[in-house]
């Protein structure tokens, strides 16, 4: 089981979280105005990156609040947690 | 066919002392040009060559593994087939590889182990009871054998399960598919390349793709570890590490990798006479040949290329299967592995050309690939030889999640793998 630091509650089991899966997917402004093939995009086509990955999480039995890591999708290593809104340390912007 | 395996060329090899068997296929290099490469020397890669070479005629043929046969999901997974799944379109694709199977091991001249000894799927809560009728009604109506058992009939079959009322999750009823059963899955890798190989297939193991190359918009072969291939036709099918081939032609895929465990015990006398699957209590269960309970888990909820998961999804996976078979409980487990299962949005697979002319993907089988194993490559062979799906994977192309015509069987895949 991984342990993962919340930026709030600090080191805990991996069971007290959710999974969210890719972080900064931003989600169109006007989905009215994309074609079906940029909507099915949004909604269904992952990044599944083999290595550094910034991925979203949730301390859904502890403070409730979701936010981010880099991790490591190969060696299971966190490499570093940051809050939603804040740019990863990568150079993603929010 | 030249060494035909047989009971005499058993008996002539006893007599050597079963020195002198030969190469069940060979290992060559990789030739200049292909007319079609196969990349992924796993069970789904292997039918497709081998249907490639015998139902379309193309033997100019070259599957690349970057490790070795069988070292991937197909010698990874828990070797349950069967074909009760709820929509048209998966159960006819799942019933056409049940159909296959049941020919295979006299197909291929290699013994699959294919053992009939039906699967049964526990329901445990009303809904599950309610799930399990209309997928039972809908399988009937498909033409695929089901039925809806009684605790006391489940009982009669598994005479060693808990049906007892005070269980945590008390036995309400199960479905059952007298056809589904258990194979060798190694053999099953090792059939295909055998079969594959007398066409003239080239099965290349230790050849690691690199790159796909495309010009003006179609793809004209694949950079490898061992130099560049060329081929006007690539197929891949590479399970866990299908998006990171999809990066190389620059296309996306709704795919997630997980890492999905599984874990044997040590041997013991035949305990169970089919294969247990409960979606409620998550747990998967089935004996070998060699005796050994083979029990399969879930997958971690996170993004993971490591071919290992966590314990505490064994813990919980264990756990539900003690609940169903309390004296297992003193049974030592002996190994646990781990899988990179390429998740979809609809539980359901890709099979498809994509928008790089002469490119075909076949994946997103999930959890659940292994059963589908010659039906996969059967119509991926149609689908590269023809250019064109075969009626029985149209439904299974990449353009279904532009459209929304998504086929939801979660519920048929659920545990259930």
């Amino acid at each position: 089981m991984l342990s993962i630091d919340c930026p709030w509650c600090g080191s805990r089991d991996q069971s007290e979280f959710s999974y969210g899966g890719e972080a900064h997917i931003v989600r169109p402004k006007e989905p009215e105005k994309l074609s079906d093939e940029d909507w099915g995009d949004y909604l269904f086509n992952r990044k599944n990156t083999k290595g550094r990955f910034e991925e979203q999480w949730c301390h859904t039995a502890g403070c409730r609040r979701w936010f981010n890591a880099v991790r490591d999708s190969q060696s299971y290593k966190i490499e570093a947690v940051y809050k939603i809104g804040e740019q990863s340390p990568d150079g993603i912007p929010e | 066919m030249k060494n035909k395996y047989s009971i005499f060329s058993l008996v002539r090899n006893a007599v050597s002392y079963h020195q002198n068997w030969s190469q069940a296929w060979r290992s060559p290099d990789p030739k200049p040009a292909y007319d079609a490469i196969i990349v992924g020397g796993g069970g789904h890669g292997l039918a497709t060559a081998y249907y490639l070479a015998k139902e379309h005629s193309i033997t100019r043929v070259a599957v690349l593994e970057k490790g070795w046969i069988g070292g991937g999901n197909t010698g990874r997974n828990t070797t349950i087939v069967r074909s009760n799944y709820l929509w048209d379109e998966a159960a006819h694709l799942y019933e056409k590889s049940l159909k296959l199977w049941e020919g295979l091991s006299q197909e291929l001249n290699y013994n699959v182990m294919f053992s009939q000894r039906g699967v049964m799927n526990l329901g445990h809560t009303l809904q599950d009871m309610r799930d399990i009728v209309r997928r039972s009604s809908a399988n009937q109506l498909n033409g695929i054998d089901s039925e809806v058992l009684t605790p006391a009939q489940i009982k009669n079959i598994e005479p060693t399960i808990n049906i007892s009322q005070q269980a945590r999750y008390p036995i309400l009823g199960a479905s059952f598919q007298p056809r589904g059963g258990v194979a060798r899955h190694d053999a099953v890798a090792w059939g295909f390349a055998r079969g594959a190989d007398r066409y003239g297939v080239d099965v290349i193991q230790n050849c690691e793709v690199t790159g796909i190359r495309q010009q003006n918009g179609s793809v004209t072969g694949v950079d490898t570890t061992r130099g560049f291939i060329a081929a006007p036709k690539v197929g891949v099918v590479a399970a866990g590490h299908s998006s990171l081939l999809a990066d190389y032609a620059g296309l996306r895929m709704p795919i997630e990798s997980h890492p999905l465990q599984a874990l044997v015990s040590e041997p013991l006398k035949p305990v169970l006479n089919t294969v247990i699957m409960s979606n409620a209590v998550h747990g998967y269960i089935s004996q070998s040949d060699k005796g050994e309970l083979v029990v399969g888990a879930g997958i971690d909820s996170y993004i993971g290329y490591g071919q290992r998961g966590s314990y505490s999804v064994i813990e919980g996976n264990i756990a539900a299967i003690v609940e169903l078979f309390p004296n297992f409980s003193r049974v030592k487990m002996l190994r646990q592995w781990g899988g990179i299962v390429d998740v979809c949005p609809d539980a359901c697979p890709i099979i498809s050309l994509t928008p790089v002319k002469g490119l075909y993907f076949n994946c997103g089988w999930g959890t659940g690939g292994f059963k589908a194993t010659p039906g996969s490559g059967w119509v991926f062979a149609y689908t590269i030889a023809r250019n064109t799906p075969h009626g029985l994977n149209a439904a299974f192309d990449l353009n279904r999640f532009y459209t929304g015509a998504l086929i939801d069987e979660h519920g048929a895949a659920g545990v259930a793998h």
